[in-house]
């Protein structure tokens, strides 16, 4: 419980300190910091969690799900505030924000990892929509931290989009809780997730379905399913870099955690009904057609963080549909390619940061020869890109073959479609890089100061995990897998 | 299904609700900014009204908290605010009719319809009252939605999201007697923070493209464009 509290409330404190925090480098370590006792809290409860089974108490409710999104979510916010600490630095000096915007920034940054550790945590459904808001709004003004015209739309659109989409998801959990009182007469604890999960068989089914239907659209706004995805482009390219890697490696990842938990309960209540499996169906039809979708549109695409955010679309698109179909080889598949895509999304925005710096400019056809400018960036993007579009030996080929394994199992017909979309975004993304990375470099196109650790750090777990997945991780994994489906994998 | 056979303090309720669906109505095209704003606080007193009411009626007693909560933030406090950025924006007299005014009513009516369609297997084994509301806020959220569908304006499109808001709330009231009070806080809270950012935003808005109507804002698309 401690660690539990004390991973939650540091980033509160830090929040408030550098809302307060005036000389620039302090609030720069001070992020690092604080981003530092949450990982360390989070290790503590993961180990808790192996040890003692799960953590609960106060409303606030541990197991081998979520503590796994918790290391994740705590490990990539860190070292993406490794990276951002001399990048917004050089953002600032270079003008693009003044210095309340950093103070913004980074009392900003911690808000948006207590809401996204308070979203994960939570047994309250409700805290989870009031969470899950609450990281919307803390990221909508660091989107529009540059004042542009463009960054100024891409703030508004996120914020509307992802606000009616989020109230959608509350008539959602309206619903819910109305079935919950049907079935449960304490008022309070009508919310509360492990109580439903205990009883979603006795929940009435016509109002989960509707539920189900609201919670999907809503919370699958926030994923950036299709047609819902309108943001997430713009959003996730307007933004600072360092926002772009924790929103595209981290909240998506936490919105789907959301529609899992709720899938789980909804697969209880229709259980006995003629259509048990409508939950799997819809977040497999939604999968399918944002995978679909984005791998054309990345074609299309003339800026490189565009790009990029189209691809996770197409990942989170291809994660829902593997919950959706269901059973532990393509549950525990869409655990793993959480993880491996959080490392590589993050990693390949950090690097393409880097790259927007070195050209001058996000637009892709003006990006050239970076192999040749600063070899550690133009690898590392040549890597990313490689280990993103499903590369062996890269951790993203093992989940997307579990997927492909699963899918000729249960449904075979459907391998065509997915093994189609693999081959389009993989073209598209190696079509707009190969000019990147080996054009020829345009005159006095130098060097930057990057910090490439963190990437190198990223990008070596991603190839461990395509290597070889140690014993520990693939049994977390497996436990994750138990309680999502009810059967273990190995 | 008999209204008058109801108890009378059902009966009232159910008339509040009328009201606020008509107030959703009355939102939906209203020209003018600063009525606009006035609908919109009609509509949070009308809100709080209903969950008084059912306060009265269910005996819980957190409910008439939710309903001062309501009360103060939605009838007065964000009107307030929004009243304030109108004359800070200079949009005091700023006036917009609706494009289509006969197809965007018959939308909203579709709405309605389609809201009670959505809620009858849900409830139909319950009192009419609890379907009727049911219904009612269903149709305030989604007329709410076609409120920043067709309205172009930045402050008129925070209105409908404000409105989505107050369904949502009766929602919760009608169907479930009011959710966790820790949850209604957080709502709450969150719903007063969006405030906040939203008036941020109008200025940012303002100042980057000189206007406020959010059609102009489309730089950010995909189509070839010749760059310079």
């Amino acid at each position: 419980m401690n660690a539990l509290l004390v991973m939650l409330l540091s980033p509160v404190a830090g929040a408030f300190i550098l809302a307060l925090l005036r000389p620039l480098s302090w609030s720069g370590w001070l992020n690092v910091v604080a981003s530092a006792i949450s990982f360390g809290a989070a290790i503590t409860l993961a180990w808790m969690v192996a040890t003692q089974g799960e953590v609960a108490g106060l409303t606030f409710r541990v197991d081998a799900f979520n503590v796994y999104l918790l290391a994740l979510t705590t490990f990539v916010g860190l070292t993406t505030s490794i990276f951002s600490r001399p990048y917004m630095r050089y953002v600032c000096e270079t003008g693009k924000t003044g210095e309340r915007g950093m103070r913004v920034y980074h009392s900003m940054y911690q808000t948006f990892m207590f809401t996204m550790l308070l979203a994960l945590t939570t047994d309250n459904l409700g805290v989870l929509w009031v969470a899950v808001e609450g990281a919307t709004l803390a990221t909508v003004l660091l989107v529009s931290l540059y004042r542009t015209p463009e960054a100024v739309e891409a703030a508004w659109k996120y914020f509307i989009l992802c606000g009616v989409g989020i109230a959608l998801a509350l008539f959602g959990t309206v619903l819910t809780y109305y079935a919950a009182q049907q079935v449960i007469s304490d008022p309070d604890t009508g919310l509360l997730w492990s109580e439903l999960y205990r009883r979603s068989g006795e929940l009435e089914p016509t109002v989960m379905r509707i539920a189900f239907v609201f919670l999907l659209v809503g919370y699958g706004t926030k994923v950036g399913l299709v047609p819902m995805h309108q943001w997430l482009p713009d959003a996730h390219s307007e933004g600072p870099t360092p926002m772009s890697a924790v929103l595209s490696g981290l909240l998506l990842n936490v919105a789907l955690y959301a529609v899992v938990r709720l899938k789980m309960l909804v697969d209880g209540s229709l259980a006995a009904t003629a259509m048990p499996n409508m939950a799997g169906h819809l977040l497999m039809g939604f999968g399918l057609v944002s995978f679909l979708t984005a791998g054309l549109f990345l074609h299309r695409q003339r800026d490189i963080k565009r790009m990029f955010s189209y691809s996770s679309i197409e990942h989170m698109g291809l994660m829902t549909f593997a919950f959706g179909l269901g059973g532990p080889l393509a549950t525990f598949g869409a655990l793993l390619h959480m993880l491996v895509h959080s490392f590589t999304k993050s990693a390949i925005f950090v690097t393409v940061g880097h790259a927007a710096h070195i050209a001058g400019t996000q637009s892709i056809d003006h990006i050239r020869g970076l192999i040749r400018t600063q070899p550690a960036v133009g690898w590392s993007l040549l890597i990313g890109v490689a280990a993103i579009a499903g590369f062996p030996p890269f951790g993203v080929f093992t989940s997307e073959f579990l997927l492909l394994t699963a899918t000729m199992q249960s449904q075979p017909w459907l391998t065509l479609p997915l093994v189609t979309g693999l081959v389009v975004a993989f073209a598209g993304l190696f079509r707009h890089l190969h000019p990147m990375v080996y054009g020829v470099a345009p005159t006095g196109q130098l060097p930057v100061q990057a910090n490439m650790l963190p990437v190198a750090i990223h990008l070596a777990l991603v190839l461990w995990l395509g290597l070889s997945i140690p014993g520990f991780l693939s049994r977390w994994l497996d436990q994750a897998t138990g309680l999502i489906t009810g059967a273990h994998l190995l | 299904m008999n209204f008058t056979n109801l108890p009378l303090l059902q009966q009232l309720v159910l008339l509040l609700a009328a009201l606020v669906l008509f107030t959703s109505f009355a939102l939906l095209a209203q020209a003018r900014l600063v009525s606009a704003i006035h609908v919109f606080a009609w509509q949070g007193l009308l809100v709080a009204a209903v969950t008084t009411v059912v306060a009265v009626t269910s005996e819980s007693h957190h409910l008439y908290f939710s309903a001062a909560l309501t009360l103060v933030l939605k009838a007065m406090l964000i009107p307030w605010m929004l009243h304030r950025l109108a004359r800070r924006l200079e949009l005091d007299r700023y006036v917009e009719s609706l494009g289509r005014p006969a197809l965007t009513m018959m939308a909203a009516v579709a709405l309605v319809i389609f809201s009670y369609w959505l809620v009858l297997p849900m409830v139909q084994q319950e009192l009419a009252f609890t379907r009727n509301i049911t219904a009612i806020s269903l149709a305030v959220l989604l007329i709410g939605l076609l409120t920043m569908v067709f309205r172009q304006q930045a402050v008129i499109q925070v209105l409908g999201f404000m409105s989505m808001e107050n369904g949502l709330f009766l929602a919760a009231v009608s169907a479930t007697a009011g959710m966790p009070m820790v949850v209604e806080l957080g709502v709450a809270f969150d719903v007063l923070v969006a405030m906040v950012l939203f008036g941020v935003f109008f200025f940012q808005i303002r100042e980057s493209i000189d206007s406020l109507n959010v059609d102009q804002l489309n730089r950010l698309t995909e189509t070839l464009e010749d760059e310079a």
